[in-house]
């Protein structure tokens, strides 16, 4: 960037764009240097700032692009240069890439001083505060690899940004390693998220590399111009990249059939199923494909499966967070379900119902799991503060603060929590006029009129969505506290409840963004996304429908009221005052079938049996039996170092002793035997040294008359 | 005038007599003379070619032999005293503790 650029209106701010990277590496540099003779509030309160100030810069950009729609490209550095490959580390900035900008900076700055309070408690409740400077740095490593994800201009600087993400939530999925079942559970839940992420990444490795291999080079800009030409010649290369780019996206954003790592993810601490497991992390896949939406456009084939995936996944996971108990596990199956409403959008085209569902997601699942993590907490403040009034250990110390079967009757004792939470779920359950709403109609609508198949499937998960959540929240807050714990739970403190405000504020309005027939969001796209996509019949979609719209209002309504039904009503009738005896009506109803919702389809003790047991047995054959008695014992103990042995046996015993060592004290013997023979000549008299003189002299003179005659 | 080779007949003469007495005796101051009577005879013989060839180098020779000489009984004799001092004898052949 020269200072001349600066010039034209508006411009000034794109040159500030590598500061998105900046301020979070420099809060997190700041954190590692000094965290450790900081205050507590210090260290959340630099994390939060860097983030803030990320967002300030978010924001200029979005002020800059409102004169400036087309955005830029802003050069940073070279990184790789070697022969035709020419690779920079390019930010680019237009309206898509701002959109996720923001939300990740506006949404992770709400859930960083969030996490300034929840963590103050955290690290105490699991007995190591000296965590707490680890967790804020590895917070702030998030938002930085984040942002490079959003930021890049090319395939392979977004990979450094999807494994950085990756990464963060590896460590931060095991953040409490030595917790969790048997000590252990919670690095196994890192693990599981690591390589299932792997096998995804493979993907976006394949579908880079084809990338690189068909246009020679890695950068958008290169990139999409000429996709429409070489998928006239190479239709199945481009089929190729869309597919295996799938991959990568059902890894990273939870779809069938990698989505199994996200619900053990939530072994985190909360704020970071907030911030990664629900608002930003997971929703990288759908921002890739939005990203490559060229290719999508010329590729039919590759959105029918992505929207058939994405389909699948949102019915399939929203049918077992219904049988789910955990109240993080129910929002982790919802969290699942909805992304695969959003990859559905995407694969059928619509880019922009699709980034919209991600934004407003975005604003009410943090909400969600934070107010979940207010309700967590307060559930462990009720608990100590009943050990406390007692006085000694409880049978309820082992009592499971996530388990919504303990809690009930938190309306009154968290009234904030509540109220926020109670947004959250209408939200998610698409009630009007809240976020989800419009967002959730927007990609039944495109549905509707591109296959109906989906249409249904999504409309049933739909429901799902309403009746799991009014399960959840019909559970958790009303009714009677059915254990003491709860009882005596308590509002979280402040720094707590107002993020969990504003962001109730952004989950009720933020449809707004993209209201039918204005469509700011929508237009706002359009200057980085060209492609519209089109009715089964070849026409234009149309901006809203009423039947869909009521269609979908209705189907929530349906399954909230279902959800009254079974969970206040029936169970209110049955307790009779006995709360004690709360048993889930669902489970008694269903019987079956509810376990199997509750096994999640046995979906993990099959991989269990189809993959990972067979693994295992073939890593313990190859380790024992050819790495250990093969290669170890036999190979190297018998072949070569029994050789080398035989080996060295001769050089030492034939060749050392019996050669050099025979010559060299042949030759000591030999000097000592001469010498011991000529000692003798040293007589110590003189007159035979000077005999001998003598007698040399007349040798010499004999020798010198002779000759010399 | 006696002829040269007389005179260096009595030379090898002395000179073999000399060289008889150092390897013979036992006597250290025998053994010294013995070296003196070598010494002279050397002198002789130089002496003697001097006149023979009628050159003077062989006489300036002696000047230098007889400094030498000098010089080695002064040498000599002070060993001599010190073995003496030492040993109470001046034996050669008890003097041995150079034997191989």
């Amino acid at each position: 960037m020269l200072l001349s650029d600066v010039g034209a209106t508006g411009f000034q701010f794109f040159a500030l764009v590598p500061l998105i990277l900046i301020f979070p590496l420099l809060g997190l540099l700041i954190n590692i240097a000094f965290g450790s003779r900081m205050q507590e509030k210090q260290i959340g309160w630099v994390a939060s700032g860097a983030v803030g100030l990320t967002f300030i810069i978010s924001f200029l950009q979005l002020v800059s692009l409102g004169i400036h729609p087309e955005g830029t490209v802003i050069r940073l550095a070279d990184w790789i240069t070697i022969a035709n490959l020419n690779l920079h580390w390019g930010i680019k900035v237009d309206t898509l890439s701002v959109t996720m900008m923001l939300v990740v900076s506006g949404v992770g700055f709400l859930i960083h001083v969030y996490a300034i309070a929840y963590m103050h408690d955290d690290v105490r409740i699991n007995g190591d505060p000296s965590r707490y400077q680890r967790f804020f740095v590895f917070f702030n490593l998030f938002i930085l690899a984040m942002m490079i994800l959003v930021s890049a201009d090319n395939y392979l600087m977004l990979f450094v940004g999807w494994e950085g993400v990756g990464l963060c939530s590896y460590l931060l999925i095991g953040f409490w390693y030595d917790k969790g079942k048997d000590g252990i559970g919670n690095a196994l839940a890192g693990k599981k998220a690591f390589i299932t992420n792997r096998i995804g990444d493979f993907g976006f490795l394949l579908a880079a590399f084809t990338i690189f291999g068909l246009f020679h080079s890695f950068e958008f800009d290169e990139i999409f111009p000429q996709i429409k030409q070489v998928a006239t010649v190479l239709p199945y290369g481009i089929l190729f990249i869309t597919v295996f780019m799938l991959l990568g996206v059902t890894g990273k954003s939870a779809q069938l059939p990698l989505y199994v790592w996200l619900p053990d993810a939530m072994a985190g601490p909360t704020p970071v199923s907030a911030l990664i497991h629900a608002a930003t992390m997971v929703t990288a896949g759908v921002y890739l494909i939005a990203r490559s939406y060229p290719f999508y456009a010329v590729m039919p084939e590759a959105r029918t499966l992505v929207s058939w995936v994405g389909a699948l996944t949102a019915l399939f996971a929203a049918t077992i967070a219904v049988g789910q108990f955990d109240i993080k596990k129910v929002l982790a199956y919802s969290t699942i379900s909805q992304l695969g409403f959003m990859v559905t959008a995407v694969g059928m085209g619509a880019f922009t119902a699709g980034m919209f569902h991600l934004v407003t997601h975005a604003f009410f699942k943090a909400l969600l799991f934070l107010s979940a993590g207010s309700v967590i907490q307060g559930v462990e403040r009720g608990l100590h503060a009943q050990l406390h009034h007692k006085g000694g250990l409880q049978e309820d110390h082992h009592l499971d603060p996530q388990d919504m079967r303990n809690m009930g009757g938190l309306r009154t004792r968290m009234p904030t929590t509540f109220w926020v939470y109670l947004i959250g779920a209408l939200a998610l359950a698409g009630i009007v006029p809240l976020a989800g709403f419009w967002s959730k109609d927007e990609i039944l609508l495109n549905a509707s009129n591109i296959d109906k198949r989906i249409y249904w499937i999504l409309a049933v998960a739909a429901f799902f969505t309403a009746f799991y959540m009014a399960r959840q929240i019909f559970m958790v807050f009303f009714g009677e506290p059915r254990t003491d714990a709860v009882a005596h739970a308590s509002e979280s403190p402040q720094l707590m409840t107002i993020p969990l405000i504003v962001l109730a504020a952004l989950a009720g309005f933020g449809g707004f963004l993209n209201l039918p027939h204005i469509e700011t969001f929508g237009h706002w796209l359009e200057h980085t996304i060209e492609y519209k996509p089109l009715t089964v019949l070849g026409e234009e979609m149309p901006p809203f429908s009423l039947q869909v719209a009521g269609m979908s209002t209705l189907l929530a309504l349906l399954g909230i009221g279902i959800g009254y039904w079974l969970y206040y009503i029936l169970v209110q009738k049955s307790l009779r005052g006995e709360p004690q005896a709360y048993k889930d009506p669902l489970e008694s109803a269903l019987g079956p079938v509810f376990s199997v919702l509750n096994h999640k389809y046995w979906v993990d003790e099959l991989y269990g049996v189809l993959v990972i047991h067979p693994y295992q047995a073939l890593s313990q054959w190859l380790a024992d039996v050819v790495d250990w008695r093969f290669w170890h014992d036999w190979f190297h103990d018998t072949v070569i170092a029994g050789t080398f042995k035989k080996g060295t046996k001769l050089l030492a015993v034939q060749i050392d002793l019996g050669i050099i060592d025979a010559t060299a004290n042949g030759l000591a013997r030999l000097t000592n035997w001469s010498s011991g023979q000529l000692r003798r000549v040293q007589t110590g008299y003189v007159r035979n040294y000077a005999m001998a003189v003598f007698i040399g002299v007349v040798f010499i003179l004999g020798y010198l008359i002779v000759i010399l005659k | 005038m006696l002829p040269e080779y007389y005179y260096l007949t009595l030379s090898a003469i002395l000179f073999s007599m000399g060289a008889m007495g150092v390897l013979i005796r036992r006597n250290a101051i025998i053994i010294f003379m013995s070296v003196e009577l070598m010494l002279n005879a050397a002198n002789l013989a130089f002496v003697s070619f001097a006149r023979m060839h009628a050159t003077i180098n062989g006489q300036i020779f002696v000047f230098f032999v007889m400094a030498v000489a000098a010089a080695e009984v002064a040498v000599g004799l002070a060993l001599i005293v010190a073995i003496f001092e030492t040993k109470q004898s001046i034996d050669i052949d008890q003097m041995n503790s150079m034997k191989g």
